[in-house]
């Protein structure tokens, strides 16, 4: 009997020891949810890769987060797909996973904010937050804004604001054409580049309008046919991934010498396909300076990771902004609970490892910061893109002031604690 | 207006022409076997692929030549490790082995050569424009993919008709038994069959992964189109397959270079709907934006109306 008691004693004494240990060093588990198969793949991998390393590089290696607590990334398939992403959602809902970065695809971004608003309706205290880090329809952070959605990037309305003043004031650009994927953003590009254009640039002729279908154009040259009997100056496109590479590459291959102003034309392969003959005609508008880095502590950053992946890139940079923000705000709100850590984001400034300066908006979860416009060029290129000696070089930016635009549509329901 | 309806056709001719070159092998494994072969489009993934492995270090010509032969070998591996051990559970059986054929070699492709996009560029050779049209160039590589898939047309249409290989091959898809009893090896032409076929798709990717780019998604995207192709054509029928592949090349082809719409149509019929209409998306719906499924289409209507396909001679 004795025995038995002290035996008993004896494991409860070390279930206490373990506990108490155990405890602080559970890790703080993010999702990242994005197409890891399929037509979208690479961009997704390419994401994930620099997620788990920003979280390894800056925090974990050095201890952690909150006192010892490791962040522990967990990758979801989407497939791009917004009810696979309602499937994923409900998974690392059932982990018990309360952050969830997200990118690719504002159809699958909408998605999921549906998903994320009913469930945290319906689950007080088992909140989840949204990391959006790519999808820029402009309605995340306008009519659809939540208080549980982040957005990291520049929405498509910013982006072309400055896209289209730099080509208003490109005197060469007599008439445009503009092409993307047909849903939501895509549509969203084509309307405001018109907007826009007419309103900076009434001279300027849209020479056409296009749509084509996400993922599944084998063969962009008849698009192209079209482009050159339109006799447009230039083409905009908010394409990405396959799309993107294919409609630049038939551009090339069909002889059209015109510029292409771009959201996504570099990186994951493309680059590399574009080489030589997309050289100083293909630019992009982005947030984070291309070359020339400015800071040493992002150049380092940078050499880490090519280090650990010699076949990727710092492709975007805001996934790196965004982690290390929401620590920022964990340790500044003490804790892990997406409630308190929203709070602690709204109206953060923060200054990112290339020297940017950041600012997320609390009225509608809208980041600011400076955006630049680059060209594929391998010249000053100290950091090229596909190990290809290719890369992008900025040539134009724009201060973070002037890319505030007024908070529009968004009325915001708070949640009440 | 001309010049888009010139260059529509050429580009219809090429992307038909291609097609053709995956539909063929497609449509003759069908008819020897009763195969639909679900992993046929990843074997012209793994011809892209090959291919551009081996241009790295051989250039593209070397590429050419060597990739449709490994992935022929490897087709006929697979039919004969593969495929003939679970036919006998089947036609289901079969079907679902190729389709999860289909999963492993994408999953495998993106192990062995990564997920994003590689680099695989036309010959140098090749690298001008062939003529110049209105102001618009047509590259020398799509006149060589043009010229290469007419000659195995050709070669393939002489071989099965003409040679004495070919005759057997013929008489092996209906009567087999008796093939056999005339001492000819028929699991041996069906693997050689196979083989071809897959190598057909092979040569299919070498030379579609420079203009439409080599990544793991290629197969997906044309995977479902070929198939469309072969029941329009008349399922085992190769002169079928030919002439859907430049139907629906053409057709994809002329739908993307039209500038036509619902609200044409509107307008031909009198009828007007304002902006803020609840189908608004409907009635502003154009041709381009419908292309892509317009081959889907033509194979419903061909269903209901000529259910064996264009060619296609299969007896209910």
């Amino acid at each position: 009997m004795r025995k038995l008691q002290i035996f008993r004693n004896f494991v409860l004494s070390i279930l206490l020891v373990f506990s108490s240990y155990a405890l602080p060093q559970e890790p703080v588990r993010i999702a990242f949810m994005d197409p890891l198969t399929g037509a979208f793949a690479s961009i997704g991998n390419s994401g994930l890769k620099q997620l788990q390393f920003a979280a390894d590089y800056i925090y974990n290696s050095k201890g952690g987060i909150l006192g010892g607590r490791m962040i522990e990334i967990v990758p979801l398939d989407n497939k791009q797909s917004p009810t696979e992403s309602q499937l994923q959602f409900r998974r690392a809902v059932s982990e018990g996973i309360q952050y969830i970065f997200q990118g690719n695809g504002s159809a699958v971004a909408n998605a999921l904010n549906d998903a994320i608003n009913r469930h945290n309706r319906r689950n007080p205290g088992q909140e989840v937050m949204q990391i959006n880090y790519s999808a820029v329809d402009p309605i995340l952070t306008e009519e659809n804004c939540s208080f549980w959605h982040f957005r990291w990037d520049a929405h498509a309305n910013m982006k072309l604001n400055i896209l289209t003043d730099y080509i208003a004031a490109n005197e060469d650009i007599d008439s445009v054409y503009i092409i993307g994927q047909d849903y939501s953003f895509g549509q969203v590009v084509s309307d405001t580049s018109i907007e826009l254009l007419r309103q900076k640039r009434p001279d300027i002729e849209i020479a056409g309008s296009e749509f084509h279908p996400i993922g599944q154009v084998k063969d962009f040259t008849p698009y192209v046919t079209k482009i050159v009997a339109s006799g447009a100056d230039a083409v905009i496109t908010g394409n990405y991934g396959a799309d993107m590479v294919s409609l630049a590459r038939s551009i090339i291959d069909n002889g059209l010498d015109i510029p292409i102003y771009t959201f996504y034309a570099a990186y994951d392969g493309i680059t590399a396909t574009l080489g030589a003959d997309g050289k100083n005609r293909i630019r992009l508008i982005h947030n984070e300076t291309s070359n020339p880095i400015p800071t040493e502590e992002r150049k380092e950053f940078m050499r880490a990771f090519k280090a650990k992946n010699p076949n990727n890139d710092v492709t975007q940079p805001r996934i790196t902004n965004a982690l290390m923000m929401i620590v920022r705000a964990m340790e500044e709100a003490q804790s892990t609970d997406p409630y308190d850590v929203g709070l602690a984001l709204e109206d953060m400034r923060f200054t990112t490892i290339g020297g940017d300066e950041v600012w997320m908006r609390g009225e509608d979860h809208q980041v600011f910061q400076s955006l630049h416009i680059s060209v594929h060029t391998d010249e000053g290129v100290e950091f090229d893109a596909d190990n290809s000696g290719f890369g992008l070089y900025t040539e134009y930016s724009v201060p973070l002031e002037e890319t505030i635009v007024p908070v529009n549509e968004c009325r915001m329901r708070r949640p009440r604690r | 207006m001309l010049e888009v309806f010139i260059f529509a056709t050429l580009n219809g001719l090429v992307t038909g022409l291609l097609l053709f070159m995956l539909a063929s092998g497609l449509t003759l494994i069908f008819s020897m076997m009763g195969v639909l072969n679900f992993a046929h489009a990843s074997f012209y993934m793994l011809g892209a692929y090959f291919a551009y492995s081996i241009s790295l270090y051989f250039g593209f010509w070397t590429g050419l030549i060597f990739a449709p032969i490994i992935v022929g070998v490897l087709g006929a591996l697979v039919e004969r490790y593969g495929l003939r051990r679970v036919h006998q559970h089947g036609h289901v059986a079969e079907l679902v082995f190729t389709f999860g054929l289909a999963f492993l070699i994408e999953e495998a492709v993106q192990f062995f050569w990564g997920a994003d996009t590689k680099n695989y560029q036309s010959p140098d050779l090749l690298d001008f424009p062939l003529f110049t049209l209105f102001g618009q160039e047509f590259p020398a590589y799509r006149g060589f993919m043009i010229g290469i898939s007419i000659t195995i047309f050709i070669g393939l249409y002489y071989v099965l008709t003409k040679s004495r290989i070919g005759i057997i091959i013929q008489a092996a898809l209906t009567h087999p038994h008796t093939v056999s009893n005339l001492g000819h090896n028929v699991p041996l032409i069906f693997m050689g069959v196979f083989g071809v076929g897959t190598a057909l798709a092979g040569v299919a990717g070498v030379m579609a992964g420079p203009v439409l780019t080599t990544f793991p998604g290629m197969a997906v995207v044309l995977g479902s189109i070929v198939f469309v192709i072969v029941v329009i054509g008349g399922l085992g029928s190769l002169a079928g397959a030919f002439i859907a592949s430049i139907l629906i090349g053409l057709l994809q082809s002329y739908a993307i270079a039209s500038d036509l719409g619902m609200s044409d149509l509107l307008n031909l019929l009198g009828i007007e709907f304002s902006r803020d209409h609840p189908l608004t998306d409907l009635w502003t719906l154009t041709l381009p934006q419908v292309a892509p499924i317009l081959p889907f289409l033509l194979l419903v209507l061909v269903l209901i109306f000529r259910p064996t396909g264009l060619m296609g001679k299969r007896e209910q």
